[in-house]
């Protein structure tokens, strides 16, 4: 017999199987996050939650019996019944259904707990901001040390224990310190001498080198103070890319509250986004009517105004805005417009004129979401039509009606793959 | 009282060697078990959990379900909802024995009883295991498959042979020679026959085969060309992998070779499924008297004794039908019932007993009686032949008649004179693998046509399959054949089609 200890084994035999396991849920996971987020309120989507998985897609399928069909199973236990008695059927599998135990409907579904960091990445996975890179260096904030060098003064934990050596050795040798193995043959100079019975005036001057050479070794430090060097670090400063979204809403009388919570939906998705991207990211609100006003989050989406549509006002309040607080050399301009599409249409001309020029010119990104009430058709609005015509790769419009729609119309806007962005719906 | 094995709790590797060899003398000596040499390892909890994970064994392939039943278990065990066996034993010689640290010193007694010397010799005789398993080379066939499916990830990526062992995995139920001649393949010669495998497929290879010109010949084929080709295939198979690894006409030498693995693990593990109940019951026997025998040698003392009594106690209850707890019978209870009853009848017999189990009644040898009973036979003929009247009195069984046409139960018999045939018959059939599992067989394949396969589901008792798995199980069957298959479901007393699922192949099929 033997008796072997495997305590002391490397453990994690199973890592390499965990692994497979996490990469092939991971897909399903995303999939999971996608569906419960379209059903989430869009102000919890960056809270953390538990979403359920179904047991498909990592289930191992088997070629089993169903319930259906005779069976005759036996339990022990029996207290009361006699042969041919008449039981009702058990519901649920509970109490004397045991006959369901043994047959394994394999329909479980795994829950899996996500932190809200979690729950952003998969839900943000694959999306990306275009031209990030075109206009970021900004302000300065400083963050971070880099190493610089070499210094005097330091903390010990910094001391640059290689520098001091090489210098103390090269200052050594410049001195010419005598070495302890130079002391050491003196001193056997001196002891073989008088082993040899020389005269003392010899031994004398033996005595007096091994003295000088003892005087100058003490004399010149091993390591000296002015050897010693620390490392340097400096502070780094960092360019922070900001970023400042402007979310443009009609208001008008034919803006339904369903029309506004998709909007807002969507403004709430751009807003994580960015968040994301940006360290730092500005909110501007300007609704409009027939005129254009820069308002607070609040009054924006439940404050209440009446009046005809100009789309054109509420493009030179944002032009206004943005030159007077949003160089855009200085910082990357997002603008989100929702709109039922109604527009007056000698506007159209105006709109056109000036989103093609100068806004899209600032912009690094404009999305046009036009929103609808279902139940009513999708023939395209003057205004989709005014936008259609521009053309331009980061001017993106899409239209939307259900709630659970707003999701993926995000995600095609900002989906990696070029072509899914382009296409217009 | 003085030459007690332990005392207290506390055991050192001094003490596992007194136990082992106390419990030898009394296994071998007076119970004349015959077992493989014994290899005692002591593991801790984590690693007891990665145990489970892949069936037990210690060396086993890379795949991601291992590690999915790993998470679930790891997650029930920190829950506390799940405790950890005390021991794994693996059908090998040498007879492996996983006992966990933290095992107190009866415990390990116990555990070394039960495993070391139960199911080992269990192994070691009883007909099932001999047919289907190989003990002496398991571990080594273990290693080299683990190595070879490892070499096929790193040549042909890993996302490949994951798709290729999911098939194989989702059909290792049926990759068995269950009838006829017993083919147990010799597992030290695998890795060597499959080189050579291929050294002759590389051999035979001659460039001028594939310029023939495929024969125009007739478009029609007559049913006695096509019953010809399948008798020459050896239809009907129910070893559908077999006939899938021979067969498939799409697959690369290494993706048989995978399925192959895969087929044989499937049938090393068979027999476990077949004699769950008298593998346990047998360990439980063995361990309950080698303690008892400890004990009156005055080797472990009476808090050993009572410990011991509790956890034995625990591993054998079996709840009522309406207790709560109930989770059907618990294989340990049944199969240490039935072991008692059956040293009770060999002693002492009732005149019931000489009617029901005239072979053994009053025989007198109960030890010798079990152990032929061990080694010949397996749970359903167990249950069939020996679950005693007496038993199922004990046991108050009662068998339910469940006919789905009637809205209601029937309690078809209950323990008396008129009801012991079918209860015991009835449970019997719970633990025949040819009434719990489906019964599917490849039936035809139409090799001079479409290349179409067709495979057949005997359905007894109108039990048909469950349909949303058997479609992905029978999508990975086209996957691995290539080609269209159907699976038809037919009566087997009346012959009609009951059920007719189609899979093709999708577009990840494993092509050449």
């Amino acid at each position: 017999m033997h008796i072997i200890d495997r305590r002391l084994n490397p453990g994690g035999k199973n890592l390499p199987n965990r692994q497979r396991f996490l990469r092939r849920a991971r897909r399903i996971v995303r999939e999971a996050v996608r569906q419960a987020s379209a059903s989430r309120s869009i102000r919890d989507i960056d809270e953390a939650g538990v979403v359920v998985i179904p047991g498909n897609g990592i289930d191992e399928p088997s070629f089993h019996l169903g319930e259906e069909g005779h069976h005759q199973p036996v339990f022990p236990g029996n207290k009361e019944f006699v042969e041919g008695d008449r039981l009702p059927r058990p519901q649920g599998g509970a109490g004397g259904g045991g006959s369901q135990a043994g047959q394994g409907q394999s329909e479980d579904s795994y829950q899996i707990a996500l932190s809200a960091e979690e729950f952003l990445e998969f839900f943000l996975e694959d999306l990306e901001l275009p031209d990030l890179e075109r206009r970021q260096v900004t302000t300065v904030e400083s963050e971070g040390m880099r190493r610089a060098g070499y210094a005097s003064t330091g903390s010990p934990a910094n001391l640059a224990l290689g520098r001091t050596m090489r210098n103390s050795l090269s200052r050594r040798i410049a001195l010419r310190r005598p070495r302890p193995a130079d002391v050491a043959e003196a001193e056997q100079a001196i002891a073989e001498a008088q082993a040899s019975g020389a005269d003392e005036s010899e031994i004398a001057e033996l005595r007096r080198l091994r003295d000088s050479l003892q005087r100058r070794s003490k004399a010149i430090a091993w390591i000296d103070p002015i050897d010693i060097r620390y490392r340097r670090f400096e502070p780094q400063p960092r360019p922070m890319a900001q970023a400042v979204m402007f979310c443009l809403m009609d208001v008008s009388a034919s803006m339904t509250e369903h029309m506004k919570d998709l909007a807002k939906r969507f403004y709430m998705l751009l807003y994580v986004f960015l968040k994301k991207r940006y360290k730092k990211v500005d909110l501007v609100f300007i609704r409009h009517t027939d005129e254009a006003k820069e308002v607070d989050e609040q009054t924006f989406f439940h404050g209440t105004e009446s009046g005809g549509t100009r789309v054109s006002s509420v493009l030179h309040e944002m032009l206004r805005v943005v030159g007077a607080r949003y160089p855009a050399d200085q910082w990357n301009i997002y603008a989100a417009q929702a709109s039922d599409g109604d527009n007056d249409p000698r506007d159209n001309l105006e709109v056109t004129g000036l989103l093609s020029g100068e806004v899209l010119e600032k912009c690094q990104y404009y999305a046009y979401l036009e929103v609808n009430e279902p139940g009513h058709g999708s023939n395209p609005s003057s205004l989709w039509r005014a936008y259609e015509s521009i053309a331009q790769p980061h001017l993106a419009q899409r239209s939307v009606t259900h709630r659970e729609d707003i999701y993926p119309i995000f995600r095609e806007l900002f989906s990696r793959n070029e072509d899914v962005r382009r296409r217009v719906v | 009282m003085s030459a007690l094995l332990y005392k207290g709790a506390e055991w050192s590797y001094d003490t596992i060697q007194r136990i082992h060899d106390a419990v030898s003398e009394i296994a071998l000596g007076e119970m004349g078990l015959d077992v493989y040499p014994n290899q005692i390892e002591v593991i801790t909890a984590e690693q007891m959990l990665d145990a489970y994970a892949s069936t037990g064994m210690p060396i086993f392939y890379n795949h991601w379900s291992f590690g999915k039943h790993y998470t679930q278990h790891e997650m029930m065990y920190r829950k506390g909802l799940m405790g950890l066996a005390y021991e794994i034993v693996i059908n090998s010689s040498p007879c492996i024995s996983y006992i966990m640290e933290g095992n107190s010193a009866t415990m390990q007694t116990l555990v070394i009883a039960h495993a070391a010397f139960g199911h080992n010799h269990f192994f070691k005789n009883n007909q099932t295991f001999r047919d289907f398993t190989d003990a002496r080379s398991i571990l080594d066939y273990l290693k080299f498959a683990k190595s070879f499916i490892a070499q096929c990830e790193e040549r042909y990526g890993e996302s490949a042979v994951e798709r290729l062992v999911d098939a194989a995995h989702a059909l290792q139920p049926h990759g068995i020679h269950r009838a006829g001649k017993r083919r147990t393949t010799d597992l030290r010669d695998e890795e060597a026959k499959q080189k050579e495998r291929r050294i002759h497929e590389a051999q035979m290879y001659n460039e001028l085969w594939s310029t023939l010109p495929t024969t125009p010949g007739k478009a029609t084929v007559t049913d006695q060309q096509r019953n010809a080709m399948n008798q020459r295939l050896g239809l009907p198979e129910e070893n559908v992998l077999f006939f899938l690894e021979r067969n498939a006409p799409r697959l690369a030498s290494w993706q048989r070779e995978v399925i192959r693995i895969v087929r044989l693990v499937g049938q090393y593990l068979y027999p476990q499924r077949m004699t769950k109940v008298m593998n346990e019951g047998t360990a439980t026997y063995v361990h309950y008297t080698i303690l008892h025998r400890l004990h009156e040698k005055g080797l472990i003392d009476d808090g050993a004794f009572f410990e011991f009594l509790t956890s034995h106690t625990n591993v054998v209850a079996q709840p009522g039908f309406d207790h709560p707890a109930f989770q059907g019978f618990n294989p340990y209870a049944l199969g240490f019932a039935m072991m008692q009853d059956i040293e009770r009848i060999c002693l002492k017999p009732t005149a019931e007993d000489r009617i029901w189990a005239p072979d053994i009644a009053g025989c007198g040898d109960a030890m010798g009686a079990l152990r032929d009973i061990w080694a010949n036979y397996r749970d359903d003929s167990f249950i069939a032949q020996y679950l005693s009247p007496r038993l199922m009195r004990d046991l108050r069984l009662f068998a339910i008649e469940d006919n789905p046409e009637r809205s209601t139960l029937l309690v078809k018999s209950i323990h008396d004179e008129r009801g012991y045939r079918n209860i015991r018959r009835s449970l019997a059939k719970r633990y025949d693998v040819s009434y719990t599992d489906a019964i599917i067989e490849v039936v035809s394949v139409d090799l001079l046509g479409d290349r179409r396969l067709v495979m057949e589901h005997r359905v007894v008792d109108g039990r048909l399959l469950a349909t949303s798995e058997a479609r992905k199980v029978l999508q990975h069957v086209a996957d691995l054949w290539g080609y269209e298959v159907q699976l038809k479901e037919v009566d087997a007393m009346k012959g009609k089609v009951l059920a007719d699922h189609h899979a093709r192949p999708s577009q990840a099929a494993f092509a050449a």
